[in-house]
């Protein structure tokens, strides 16, 4: 077996070394080694113990304020012609999906011993849920931010330093998500006796992408129950998700890979790994990258910082290369528009991130990739109003909206 | 020949000295290759630029930097190599990333043709590192693998046995840049592998003043200096600046 394609789920375990297909691995200097060792380790066990899924099961639901809700779009659907659901990830606690992540991975980080997590964070989304589950914990937490980000973020700043976590500025490269995770790399190296590194999506080295997508998994699996419900049994035709390192998405896919609901991932277009990348290894993964000639890194482009990154999860990887998967893009004035349109049609006021999954199904809907009358799950992966500010200024203090 | 080379002199009674730069960092940084090696150098590290260099702290980050901005590309970095006609082995310092875009079998024979003879990728563990050791061994470049205060004894085991060149003792968990104190760690790191293998040992990371390349010389067989000697370097020191500190640097430790 190769890896990624068993007998059983499309998207069940990895290979023995962390592969789905040619892409992931572990491509870590030796001083993490053993920690990815342990870590995977300590997950396969968490993961196989009634006791942790249980617990988790709870916190989720109690805490998190799981199930979350799949609303059906009736302005919507009628403005576009195609029937749209969303899955509410909105309306998790923290206000993303980011947090069923972070709580298996605090879990994880008491049950391995450790009392302090790092994290990377890009929109911010991913630190804030890592300073609350920090906080419910009672563990240390150190967040990494590119200095770009403080500053389109600054409110999601003060959250985490609210939550009792140090947000520690991030000023070498491009100043953003991949150099946040370069310095959380950095510091994981010198501090791994005590530390856990909370990564916030599905990319990194093995076990993370597999990791993280079983913890998003609770999205798809939830979905499709609700869908079918909906649809008196039926899945979706089309299932759409937004892309940064991939977590929503895979997760959200997980659930739905078994279908025959079409997969559809939404890049932004200043950071496509999947239409402008090329195989390469960063971050201790062997995936789709942004890169020059030589293999250096090139710098992703996008309005919403949770999805400038030049690279995605190794599985995304994968799926394009089977064909299970589709991937496309959408650009900064197709989100602005989509956000618009949601918070004016559904009182919905979308993440900039996920509002790039709404752009895609509202830029091909009525075309031959979502025909008129097909039904599409969004899996709405959070909430905009960390981007609000942003966004007013954009718009020139509200004239355009 | 770089191993050929370090057991050489290690039999001669000399402890082994490697110092670091960074390919394309300076106008002169061939220079300061070749004065390195005249100052008394028993090999050389090269460093080969890449945009997201994982393992390594702010000097040479900024090194990286640096050359990048100059417009250096790898291939640039090979002939400012072959050009130097340096009379110690060279071995190159880069990420996985610039190996496997220029393919694992094309690079190794560039490698080899500018007369490299070990290569370090620090972000290639032990369990990716079979495509590319398959094709370095065949075109004669060592690979030089890292040991960890974290490496458990198995693992120490088995990176011995794939150990070409020298073994690179990292002297404390962390990434490179000058400390202040070594740490206790680098005594045990060093016995560990000893117990595995008779390749030269050489310690790295964090090893900045000539009073700390004595002190583990004492424990292993010989030394890498890297961030001390590119912060002199960043700061405008050229040729007669590298060579004198590198030259500092082999009186403490012979
Ligand atoms: C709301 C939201 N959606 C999506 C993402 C992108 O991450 P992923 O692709 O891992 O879901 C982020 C990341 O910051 C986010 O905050």
């Amino acid at each position: 077996m190769t890896g990624g394609t068993g007998d059983m789920s499309l998207m069940s375990e990895p290979g023995p070394d962390g592969r789905f297909g040619e892409f992931g691995g572990r491509f870590v200097p030796e001083s993490l080694m053993p920690a990815c060792l342990e870590l995977e380790q300590a997950f396969k066990a968490a993961w196989a113990d009634p006791e942790f899924r249980r617990e988790l099961d709870d916190l989720l639901r109690h805490y998190g304020g799981r199930p979350t809700p799949v609303t059906e779009c009736v302005r919507l659907s009628e403005k576009l012609g195609v029937r749209v659901l969303l899955k509410r990830e909105d309306l998790t606690h923290t206000g993303s999906h980011k947090l069923n992540n972070v709580i298996g991975q605090a879990l994880l980080t008491r049950r391995m011993g450790k009392s302090r997590m790092i994290a990377e964070t890009g929109a911010g989304q991913h630190g804030v849920a890592s300073a609350t589950a920090a906080a419910l914990f009672g563990l240390e937490c150190t967040v990494f931010m590119g200095e770009v980000d403080t500053k389109r973020q600054e409110l999601n700043v003060f959250r985490m330093e609210l939550l009792g976590a140090e947000v520690r500025t991030v000023t070498s490269g491009s100043r953003t998500l991949k150099d946040a995770v370069n310095e959380a790399m950095r510091e994981w190296v010198a501090t791994v006796d005590t530390t856990h590194y909370c990564l916030g999506s599905v990319m990194g080295p093995h076990p993370f992408p597999y990791m993280v997508r079983q913890l998003q998994r609770v999205v798809g699996e939830e979905a499709r129950e609700q869908c079918r419900q909906i649809l008196d049994g039926a899945d979706p035709d089309v299932v759409v998700a937004c892309i940064g390192g991939g977590s929503n998405a895979a997760g959200t896919f997980a659930g739905f890979v078994d279908t025959t609901a079409r997969l559809v991932g939404v890049e932004a277009a200043g950071g496509a790994a999947i239409a402008n990348g090329i195989p390469g290894v960063l971050h201790g993964m062997h995936s789709r990258l942004l890169q020059d000639e030589a293999g250096q890194i090139e710098e992703a482009q996008s309005i919403s910082a949770g999805l400038d990154y030049p690279g995605l999860g190794p599985e995304h990887a994968h799926l394009a290369a089977i064909g299970r998967a589709e991937y496309s893009t959408a650009n900064d004035d197709e989100v602005l528009e989509s956000f618009r349109v949601l918070s004016h049609t559904e009182g919905i006021i979308p993440a900039l991130e996920s509002a790039h999954a709404v752009a895609w199904v509202a830029r091909v809907a009525g075309t031959d990739a979502l025909p008129s009358g097909s039904t599409v799950l969004i899996t709405l992966s959070g909430r905009g109003d960390k981007d609000v500010a942003q966004v007013r200024e954009i718009f020139g203090r509200g004239e355009h909206a | 020949m770089l191993e050929k080379a370090l057991r050489a002199q290690r039999e001669s009674g000399r402890k082994l000295l490697i110092p670091y730069l960074m390919g394309g960092m300076t106008e002169d940084w061939t220079q300061s290759l070749a004065a390195v090696v005249a100052a008394g150098a028993d090999a050389v590290e090269v460093g080969i630029p890449f945009s997201d260099p994982m393992m390594d702290g702010p000097v040479i980050q900024q090194a990286a930097l640096r050359a990048l901005q100059r417009g250096t590309v790898p291939a640039q970095v090979l002939d400012g190599i072959s050009g130097a006609e340096v009379v110690v082995p060279v071995a190159v310092m880069t990420y996985y990333n610039i190996v496997f875009r220029a393919g694992l079998k094309r690079m190794a024979g560039s490698l080899a043709t500018a007369g490299v003879s070990g290569a370090i990728i620090p972000d290639l563990s032990l369990e990716e590192i079979g495509p590319w050791a398959t094709e370095a061994d065949e075109a004669g470049v060592e690979t030089v693998l890292l040991v960890a205060p974290s490496s458990p004894p198995d693992r120490v085991e088995r990176i011995c046995e794939r150990a070409r060149g020298f073994v690179y003792a990292v002297a404390r968990m962390g990434v490179t840049g000058e400390r202040a104190d070594l740490g206790g760690e680098v005594g045990a790191v060093v016995e560990r592998i000893r117990r595995f293998t008779d390749v030269p040992v050489c310690v790295g990371v964090g090893v900045s003043t000539p009073d700390q390349a004595a002190e583990v010389c004492e424990l292993a067989d010989g030394v890498v200096v890297g961030s001390a000697l590119v912060r002199r370097m960043l700061e405008g020191e050229g040729p007669d600046g590298a060579a004198e500190f590198v030259g500092s640097l082999r009186s403490a430790i012979d």
